[in-house]
């Protein structure tokens, strides 16, 4: 059943579509700082752009941190919200119950697909991000940290690793969320739309001094934390909790999604 | 092949299967007859574990079910409210992919299997064409191609003629004869009376939520034991038989006299022209407008 998800997931024009949109802002930004030559100062915009204009081997964080607040969880809460409720809305969710496909595997190959999208859409945000920051930017190997002091190739490379996969564990939050939705309604757009006021109503609370109490336990509060992980040393305090939080999330709603989805009478 | 045990399901307040008592025996054509709204798809899902009964039991291929769904439905081919395929994908496409979702099927098989099921239903022709481009009736050919796919021992299908023109209607009929005639016992649900009268061995009809009628065909239509007579002579042949005359209509006379040939006997004696002369016969279309109330459009 996954490699039947996997094979949908990758035939279908949408799929491709949506991976070329969120590939399209970071190398719009590259090629505006390569013909301009003016960079955000240091410590304003997206993490990591202040320095890209020197190390180009930095783009690909750079990039991700662009897409990361935004295009990524939108990408995603319509993916993950169309997975159920596509197919109740296409009718084909009948045909695939009665065919047998059990209702637990159905969400886990739905998942599972939802995964591999985020991966690809990572992979080729960091890989386009490479490509056009050798080519486009600044080639001095300054490797630095955020923290000003110097890194290796090799301990930039396993540190991007580590924030590659922090980031798909963050949108697999969002893709939890979405997923809970598309099986409690028949209509794609509004499982998205649900997943994404959720994460909007969290992205405001955030700014709100009054909300202080409940920000520790807001999806987005640690979204950005990978940040931390170039720091030197790393500064761990964040991104545990945000691995901690995020592994709750996706508990909590795959959870209430499989049980609301094994248990529900299918009339679509 | 399906037996259901007091079987309903609620809605809310709304009791749409009202406790009914299916049973199909292997080697039937079954003819789940309702109105719209009656209950016949709510029944449709529940067989098929879509929809979780509120109680009673339901036994498929001589297992229970939701329970046994792993085993049971992939020997189960289904048609359920019409077709349903993704548009961008072509009709092969679209068949290679249900296979594969399923349980069991081999893949080395998989494009035999596939190839036989739209020859059945004369799709041949057009399956790398997108089903976006299909029309109304390629789109239920292909529905009972993947109806098909696994040569189910038993077909439950929920009108499977919709959308077909005349043409497309007979060639459904006649492979579903076949079928039949290899062996496969065939659960039809429709609300056309002329359909199953053509196809079916035996006859349920449900009528809002409850099993009002479930029997045989060739007993449901079993002489009444009354005698139709036509004749010219209408207005004589009603003195003759003064008193044993159910109702005429025009020349049409209605008898309630078992021994036809005597009847004619007598008549023909007395010099009454007979155009015609028979046992009374039912149409499906009286047993079940006898069986359920009037006005079945508003059921809830």
């Amino acid at each position: 059943m996954i490699v039947v998800e996997l094979r949908k997931l990758l035939t279908r024009p949408r799929t491709w579509i949506t991976i070329a949109l969120i590939d399209a802002l970071p190398t719009l930004v590259a090629v505006l700082l390569a013909l301009t030559d003016v960079g955000p100062r240091p410590g304003t915009g997206p993490a990591f752009l202040s320095a890209v204009l020197a190390d180009g081997t930095l783009f690909p964080l750079a990039a991700l941190a662009m897409v990361l607040p935004l295009f990524l969880p939108v990408a995603v809460a319509l993916t993950a919200g169309d997975a159920i409720a596509g197919e109740a809305q296409t009718g084909t969710l009948r045909y695939l119950l009665a065919r047998p496909v059990g209702r637990t595997r159905l969400l886990v190959a739905k998942l599972v697909a939802v995964i591999a999208f985020v991966l690809l859409t990572v992979l080729v945000v960091a890989a386009t991000g490479f490509v056009v920051g050798a080519l486009l930017l600044g080639d001095a190997p300054l490797s630095s940290s955020v923290s000003g002091t110097s890194l290796t190739q090799q301990e930039l490379a396993w540190r991007t690793v580590l924030a590659l996969g922090y980031a798909v564990l963050a949108m697999l939050g969002v893709a939890s969320i979405a997923l809970f939705f598309s099986t409690i309604t028949d209509s794609p757009p509004g499982a998205a739309m649900g997943a994404l006021a959720f994460l909007i109503a969290s992205t405001l609370l955030l700014t709100l001094d009054a909300a202080n109490a409940l920000q520790p336990y807001l999806p987005t509060r640690y979204w950005l934390a990978f940040v931390d992980l170039f720091r030197d040393p790393i500064l761990w305090r964040d991104v545990g909790f945000g691995v901690l939080q995020q592994g709750v999330y996706v508990l909590l709603f795959l959870g209430a999604a499989w049980a609301n989805f094994t248990t529900r009478d299918i009339t679509s | 092949m399906i037996t259901t045990d007091g079987l309903t399901k609620r809605y809310g307040p709304v009791l749409a299967v009202d406790c009914i008592d299916l049973d199909v025996r292997a080697g039937d054509i079954y003819g789940f007859l309702g109105a719209n709204g009656s209950g016949k798809t709510t029944t449709v899902r529940m067989l098929l574990g879509l929809v979780l009964p509120t109680s009673g039991t339901i036994r498929l291929l001589d297992e229970p079910m939701p329970r046994a769904a792993h085993s049971v439905l992939p020997q189960v081919g289904a048609l359920i409210e019409g077709p349903a395929a993704y548009g961008h994908l072509s009709g092969r496409s679209n068949l290679a992919l249900l296979d594969a979702a399923g349980p069991g099927g081999p893949r080395r098989t998989r494009r035999a299997r596939v190839d036989a099921a739209l020859e059945q239903v004369g799709l041949a022709r057009v399956s790398s064409r997108q089903v976006r481009a299909y029309s109304l009736g390629m789109r239920q050919r292909l529905g009972l191609a993947a109806a098909l796919l696994r040569t189910p021992r038993l077909l439950i299908l929920d009108e499977p003629t919709n959308g077909l023109d005349p043409q497309g209607i007979r060639e459904i009929r006649d492979l579903l004869v076949g079928l039949h005639a290899q062996g496969t016992t065939v659960f039809l649900s429709s609300h056309l009376l002329a359909e199953v009268e053509q196809l079916c061995t035996r006859v349920g009809v449900l009528d809002r939520g409850r099993l009002v009628l479930q029997d045989e065909l060739t007993v449901l239509q079993q002489p009444t034991g009354r005698t139709v007579v036509r004749t010219p002579d209408a207005e004589r042949a009603h003195g003759l038989l003064d008193g044993r005359v159910e109702h005429r209509d025009g020349d049409r006379i209605v008898v309630r006299r078992t021994d036809a040939a005597a009847l004619n006997s007598l008549l023909v004696g007395q010099g009454v022209r007979v155009h015609e002369l028979g046992p009374e016969r039912r149409t499906l279309e009286q047993v079940v407008l006898a069986a359920t109330t009037e006005s079945p459009e508003v059921a809830p």
